[in-house]
């Protein structure tokens, strides 16, 4: 799989390569109420290439056994595949492959660390892990932007340690503003979680920025990467996040698997969150003892097939090649913005055409709800998100409930985006609302 | 024949989604009830209003999509020909039937339910139901937390 990113063509993507790439996605192939499909909810989940359905397949008519136990020859084998797979994962944002630990989402990723803290607060994990304690006073540190995943689980922790949840304001353009975050930032602030591409907005973070604020105060930083990861070369190294999270479905793979990153000596002093079989050394009936990571955040049988196919996956898209796929996401987020800022009663929901954005779009149609807006589109084959998108705050904040959003991956066209943005255009005067 | 998508949105649904009949909140009443559908964030709140022997009308408040919205006002206008609680109850019963029938409609005699029957091309659309149901199950809640207060 490594030779084919040698391979990797430099020209940049156009609707010609996005055609022959659908060829690999059987299920764009399709009519949806009459018209053909436009799949642009690749934000909420994309869609599988046969190779990545064929290699987890392959894995279940060849290979498939317990890994990390038994000593028979599949055994060994669907072992080896499972820890290969995690170090194709690992290089692909940039980290070392003990630092890798397998989840069923990035929801489970950040609710294990949010776990493994409240542990750590109640004196579990010793002397080691004495650096995650919470105390009251401490403050954890969100964005009024956070999808409810990087939100809900640091109101529990907080509510459990009787620390403070704190968060940075959203601007009107979606953005953060680093002298407002730079307030907000103290040595009481313990760990920031913030995301790296917002899933409503399409803004892009300033991490690098953001980062060296929290770890000047002593803060850890989580990175909630889960609209980054599936969509444009991702270094958390360079970066220097402390924890990140993202999920396999948004990236061409299955459901039921993710990825939480630790920086190795934090996993290695973090009490486990999940506990049972196959994370321990030594049991006896009133205590145990724990494997290092990332093997202590990973109790019972492991998502093996879906972990094989997110690394199959991993290998799709870096034959294609990330920063590829990022400038051609740019295009059809440029693309998807002008054209619904043409459109009068539409307002978008984040920044403005011409500014560096994700390959997403949310809009709040005047005069019309987002359910009946995605009702619309559907009977022309147009498949978007409608709702709050998991993040109630950032809508509250805009003065909406819900909004109607479209998001491309490398697999749509110029085409696709001509064709949401005309629907778009006649949902008002099919609602009477102008 | 109109397409499924004319079908569900019905010029006298969006004329009630717009020209919402008892919106606005009565005082006087003799219970209230608050509905949210968390997958859209609508959400409505159903106040019933009448005495021991009919319920003689809502009065409500909500946001939401169009067919949520209709469906309040035509239960609002429904409601104000004066039901005895059985009759309402009867009623909501038969509109759950009717928003559940997946397209085929329900049998029904004289008509209870009234215009309520243009919401049946809801029911093709099993992501809208409860967009549909939303007021009903609001004044359902509220009816037992009379017997209750």
């Amino acid at each position: 799989m490594s030779s084919t990113a040698d391979l990797t063509p430099t020209d940049p993507i156009t609707d010609v390569e996005a055609k022959q790439l659908r060829n690999d996605f059987p299920i764009l192939e399709q009519q949806v109420n009459g018209h053909p499909l436009v799949y642009l909810d690749s934000g909420a989940t994309s869609q599988k290439p046969m190779c990545v359905l064929e290699d987890e397949q392959d894995f279940y008519e060849q290979h498939n056994a317990a890994v990390h136990r038994g000593a028979h020859t599949l055994a060994a084998e669907a072992t080896e595949l499972f820890e290969n797979a995690r170090a194709t994962v690992a290089r692909f944002v940039g980290v070392g492959a003990d630092e890798v630990v397998w989840t069923s989402n990035a929801t489970e990723g950040i609710n294990l660390v949010a776990y493994a803290i409240g542990n750590a607060s109640a004196g579990r994990g010793g002397a080691a892990a004495e650096r995650f304690r919470l105390r009251e006073g401490d403050e954890i540190l969100v964005t009024e932007g956070e999808h409810h995943a990087n939100l809900v689980p640091w109101q529990e922790l907080t509510a459990r340690t009787g620390a403070t949840l704190r968060h940075i304001p959203i601007e009107d353009d979606g953005s953060i503003d680093l002298g407002r975050a730079a307030e907000l930032i103290s040595p009481r602030t313990r760990l920031l979680a913030v995301t790296h591409i917002s899933n409503v907005t399409g803004v892009i973070n300033p991490i690098e920025e953001l980062v060296a604020l929290a770890h000047a105060s002593g803060a850890l930083v989580l990175l909630d990467a889960c609209q980054s990861a599936p969509h444009r070369p991702l270094d958390l190294r360079a970066l220097d996040v402390d924890f990140a999270v993202f999920s396999g479905h948004k990236m061409l793979a299955p459901t039921g698997v993710g990825v939480l990153y630790g920086r190795a000596e934090l996993l290695d002093a973090l009490p486990p969150f999940l506990t049972g079989g196959s994370m321990i050394t030594t049991v006896t009936l009133e205590a145990s003892e724990y494997l290092p990571a990332p093997q202590r955040f990973e109790a019972g049988t492991q998502r093996v097939s879906q972990a094989i196919a997110l690394a199959s996956a991993v290998g799709y898209l870096e034959a294609v090649g990330m920063d590829r796929i990022d400038a051609w996401e740019a295009e059809l987020g440029q693309r998807l913005v002008r054209g619904f800022e043409a459109i009068d009663g539409v307002r978008i929901l984040g920044p403005s055409a011409g500014v560096p954005r994700a390959g997403l779009v949310s809009v709040d149609v005047d005069g019309v709800h987002a359910h009946d807006v995605g009702q619309y589109l559907d009977s022309l084959g147009i498949a978007v998100r409608v709702g709050h998108h998991c993040a109630q705050p950032l809508h509250r904040r805009f003065g909406v409930t819900a909004s109607t959003r479209a998001s491309a991956y490398l697999y749509n066209t110029t085409e696709d985006i001509d064709a949401v943005v005309a629907a778009m255009g006649e949902v008002r005067d099919y609602f009477g609302a102008k | 024949m109109a397409n499924a998508l004319d079908s569900l949105y019905q010029q006298v649904i969006l004329d009630h989604s717009k020209q919402r009949h008892g919106s606005g909140l009565r005082d006087g009443f003799l219970a209230e009830d608050h509905q949210l559908n968390p997958t859209c964030g609508d959400e409505i709140t159903v106040r019933l209003h009448g005495d021991d022997a009919l319920i003689t009308g809502i009065s409500w408040e909500g946001q939401g999509c169009s067919i949520s919205m209709a469906s309040a006002s035509i239960l609002s206008d429904l409601v104000a020909e004066g039901l005895s609680r059985e009759q309402l109850a009867e009623r909501i019963e038969l509109f759950r039937a009717l928003m559940h029938s997946r397209g085929k409609g329900i049998e029904q005699d004289d008509e209870p339910l009234g215009d309520a029957v243009v919401l049946e091309g809801v029911s093709k659309f099993s992501a809208r139901v409860k967009c549909g149901m939303l007021a009903w199950v609001a004044t359902e809640h509220a009816m037992t937390k009379e017997h209750g207060a």
